[in-house]
């Protein structure tokens, strides 16, 4: 009974547009933001800051990017590393050659950059239907990948290309402390989950869905393919390209392209399969997940008399119970931890009563 | 509608279709007057499906014409047919079944928003009362076929005879000058054949919608069509009134087999 | 001229090398839809235990022998724990699982045998032979002379047998040979079991090249332009296929790499996979669906 929703009838049907329909949701929401923004930077720790929340509330936004394009749009996609690492590189030059450039303004533009790069990838999706399209994907992920390391105008002529931050500062504001980059992150992740979440609901999310469930039938009721499957595309590398900006901003501080490579893309992937294809609170969930799974596993490690299992040891075991649970989601629950979230959310509503 | 009047609203000309040298129409010719019901027979194979994939332009004829209003076409395409106001369901149902019923139906509204994708995306603009103006019209449609109980619903999971239901409404709600139905009623029982129908014929008289559709029970046709066409292996064989086409030995021979 | 040709030849064979590894694809792809990555885990795990064996003193034959064992065992442990259970998923789902299957397979060979690179001798010299003038590789004619003998092989096996006429019925309509009586699950663990084999010659030919260690795994991402550009569906087209890389690859390198500064074979395969893809959408011997609405 604590999750009522008996009594709460939509009158119009703006009512039903809105961001979440159930008070206790937006209840949830609003103290949930409140304690992130309020409560966190005063209780956290830098150990909490810099490698857990950070990497969760930027890794969430980049799931968020390839959920739009293969959760919603339904284009499978092996390259969200790639549009990640020219946001990064594309904020960092911005940052660097244009005098007085705002931060948050680097960011937005490394975002435009990057869903240019992810548009002139997508292109041939109108042609190419299912795997064939990962070919498209895995070359911006190569392709990218060698222009950043062979080019070193990228990286400011830095002989490895590596790229380093900037002085974190919005009007004046230093935001370089670690609770400074958590705050920063988390305001820039909030707003683009905002922005994300309308989208999907919007008549272009339904266009997404529609090309994914079935392209045929979208086309005849006269949904533009090249443009609704374009926007997906540009959208998830704007989405994407800002994570990536974040990453090497907010997170690392430093980062060179290798940083970006397909394993990062795989990352993504997996946060998304983890968390469910085609759910936005699936990202917080799969994104959560990775982040903590490997602590997780060392930890108990640690537990076990020393010298038992060494270093390489456990990432290969890492690798195995990666594996197999990627699997085991795909057999058990395809629809990811937000499904299960919502199945415990059912429970809430009838609790303590069983029916 | 016995006398069609003097333009038709949609006319098909020597149209021919092959598949890797198989030909499934040939030099094909019909016309269908606004408001009328029109039906297309025939046995399986004849090409009755390649012709509506033809006239909302999934499949492009290798010759021959298509007028839609007067405006003459070498081939359509998809979106041009929508745009056009052509909607249509398909044989093999084709919903989007990921999506809630209401999902469904909005997305035939697509073609009659205005507000761009940064609208709705940022809520400004255009963008909200847009957004009410289409749930209301969504709304309509949902009413009028009676699926109000199910509009949450994600279609997938909905039994066969409700996502027919479904799908004709998502081609209503696009607001149709011309509506294409591929064996509305395959499937149904004999009561939901009479539902079906009657939502046919209501759609026809209410908004005047002109309909062309593929059906096998000889008895749905006769009774709610204006004008039939047959045909057998994609040539037509007969074009007329229902009580006309019915007589003419070459159809019957087609339909029951010829004793030779 | 002759520079030309001696590139021309030197990448049309090692294109041989990838082509080997896309037939292995192209042969789950045909009998189960599936899109196999873990193709490239498979070659290191077949390769790794190998080179392992013989290492500890078993002899080659029996080394393969037991190698082959091996794989034919993975190949039933994945048709009974993930195909099985993932039956009527869509294609991308399958898809994703073998992306987890390749995590588990690559880590588990690691686990199990460390991740030191081997080497890896077959007997076979790597100078240089002068065949018309053009200095040629003995090794990449070795390694030719095999995959020839192993579509050989295939051909046979799916031409002359009964298991062979049971997969291409699956191939053809997995459902009308369901229902003539053919056993699905038996056809998938053949053929998981046939790439393995397959997976094994290619590892053995790719660690004797390159050295048996984990960027072994990575010959997968060479072999998925091989696989675009040939069609998922033929083996002639996955040879072809790996012809074209090979050769284009290598001769992008000697003449266009030096304007763009070299290193260009990371993503020139998939840049042309993709130039193929716009003018043919279902590659090079790949069937165009008519779409039925």
């Amino acid at each position: 009974m604590l999750y009522q929703e008996a009594g709460q009838f939509s009158t119009r049907y703006a009512d039903d547009r809105r961001l979440f329909r159930l008070r206790q949701d937006r209840l949830g929401l609003a103290l949930l933001l409140a304690f992130a923004f309020g409560a966190v930077p005063f209780l956290g720790n830098d150990y909490w800051f810099s490698a857990i929340l950070i990497p969760f509330l930027v890794l969430s936004l980049a799931g968020l990017g390839l959920n739009l394009l293969t959760g919603y749009a339904g284009q499978l996609s092996l390259g969200s590393a790639a549009f990640m690492a020219v946001g990064a590189f594309a904020a960092y030059n911005f940052e660097l050659r244009v005098a007085g450039l705002p931060l948050l303004a680097s960011f937005l533009l490394g975002g435009v950059v990057a869903a240019l790069v992810a548009l002139l990838f997508g292109l041939p999706s109108l042609r190419i239907k299912g795997f064939y399209l990962i070919v498209s994907t895995l070359a911006a992920q190569f392709f990218v990948q060698w222009a950043l390391t062979k080019f070193s105008w990228f990286s400011n002529d830095n002989p490895s290309g590596v790229i380093t931050a900037p002085k974190l500062e919005i009007l004046g504001a230093d935001f370089g402390s670690p609770a400074g980059r958590y705050l920063l992150t988390l305001g820039v992740v909030a707003a683009l989950f905002w922005l994300g979440h309308n989208l999907v609901r919007s008549e272009l999310g339904r266009n997404w869905m529609a090309v994914r469930d079935m392209d045929t039938a979208a086309a005849v009721i006269g949904i533009p393919l090249l443009k609704t499957k374009l926007l997906a595309f540009a959208l998830s590398g704007f989405f994407l390209g800002i994570a990536g900006a974040l990453w090497a901003f907010t997170y690392l501080g430093t980062v060179e392209p290798h940083g970006f490579d397909l394993n990062r893309s795989f990352q993504v992937l997996f946060i998304v399969i983890i968390g469910g294809l085609g759910s936005i609170l699936g990202n917080f969930l799969g994104a959560a997940f990775i982040v903590l799974f490997p602590l997780l596993l060392s930890n108990l490690a640690g537990l076990l008399p020393a010298g038992l299992i060494d270093a390489g040891q456990l990432e290969n075991l890492q690798k195995i119970v990666f594996g197999a649970l990627i699997i085991a989601f795909l057999i058990k629950e395809p629809e990811g931890l937000a499904r299960l979230w919502r199945r415990l959310r059912e429970r809430a509503r009838l609790w303590p009563l069983r029916y | 509608m016995s006398h069609p009047p003097s333009s038709p609203l949609l006319e098909l000309q020597n149209i021919s279709l092959s598949f890797k040298g198989v030909k499934a129409i040939t030099d094909l010719s019909f016309a269908v007057a606004p408001g009328e019901i029109c039906a297309l027979i025939g046995p399986n194979g004849a090409g009755k499906s390649s012709l509506l994939n033809i006239i909302n332009g999934v499949y492009r004829p290798q010759s021959g014409l298509i007028r839609f209003d007067r405006v003459e076409q070498r081939s359509m395409r998809p979106h041009a047919a929508a745009e056009l106001g052509i909607a249509r369901t398909f044989q093999n149902i084709a919903l989007f079944k990921g999506m809630s019923v209401l999902d469904n139906v909005l997305t035939g509204r697509n073609l009659k928003r205005r507000s761009s994708w940064i609208e709705q995306a940022l809520r400004v603009g255009r963008a909200a009362g847009e957004d009410d103006r289409q749930r209301a019209a969504a709304e309509r449609v949902i009413e009028f076929l009676r699926i109000q109980p199910w509009r949450d619903a994600i279609v997938g999971r909905l039994p066969y005879g409700l996502q027919k239901r479904v799908e004709l409404a998502r081609a209503l709600a696009a607001e149709p000058r011309l509506l294409l139905l591929d064996e509305p009623m395959a499937g149904m029982n004999a009561e939901e054949k009479a539902e079906m129908s009657r939502f046919i014929v209501e759609v026809n008289r209410e908004y005047g919608t002109t309909v062309v559709l593929i059906e096998h029970d000889i008895g749905v046709v006769m009774g709610i069509s204006d004008h039939v066409v047959v045909l057998d292996y994609g040539r037509k064989i007969g074009d007329g009134p229902p009580g006309e086409v019915r007589r003419d030995p070459e159809v019957i021979a087609a339909y029951l087999g010829t004793r030779h | 001229m002759e520079f030309f040709f001696e590139v021309l030849i030197g990448g049309l064979l090692a294109g041989v090398m990838y082509s080997l590894v896309a037939i292995g694809f192209v042969l789950i792809y045909k009998a189960s839809g599936v899109f196999n990555f873990a193709q490239g885990a498979m070659v290191l795990f077949a390769a790794l235990t190998f080179v392992s064996l013989l290492e500890r003193g078993v002899p080659f034959w029996l080394a393969f022998l037991i190698t082959l064992t091996t794989m034919v065992a993975l190949a039933l442990l994945i048709e009974r724990a993930v195909l099985r259970p993932l039956v009527n998923l869509s294609p991308i789902t399958l898809f994703m699982a073998t992306l987890g299957l390749s995590y588990m397979i690559e880590g588990f060979a690691q686990a199990l045998w460390g991740a030191q690179v081997h080497g890896l001798e077959l007997g076979i010299s790597d100078e240089p032979l002068e065949v018309g003038g053009m200095l040629l590789s003995q090794f990449d004619l070795f390694a030719a002379g095999t995959a020839a003998a192993l579509v050989a092989l295939l051909a046979l096996l799916f031409n002359k047998t009964r298991i062979g006429l049971s997969l291409r019925a699956v191939a053809d309509d997995p459902l009308a040979a369901l229902a003539v009586g053919i056993r699905l699950q038996r056809i998938w663990a053949v053929v998981w079991a046939v790439a393995g084999f397959v997976g094994l010659v290619a590892g053995l030919l790719w660690g004797a090249r390159l050295g048996v260690q984990f960027s072994l795994s990575l010959v997968v991402l060479k072999a998925l332009p091989v696989l675009i550009i040939g069609g998922f569906t033929s083996i002639g087209g996955a040879i072809a296929g790996g012809l074209i890389v090979g050769a284009a690859e290598k001769l992008a390198e000697v003449y266009l790499g030096p304007f763009v500064g070299g290193g260009i074979e990371n993503w020139f395969p998939y840049v042309l996979a993709m130039l193929f893809l716009l003018v043919r959408p279902a590659g090079l011997f790949g069937e165009r669906a008519i779409e039925r609405v």
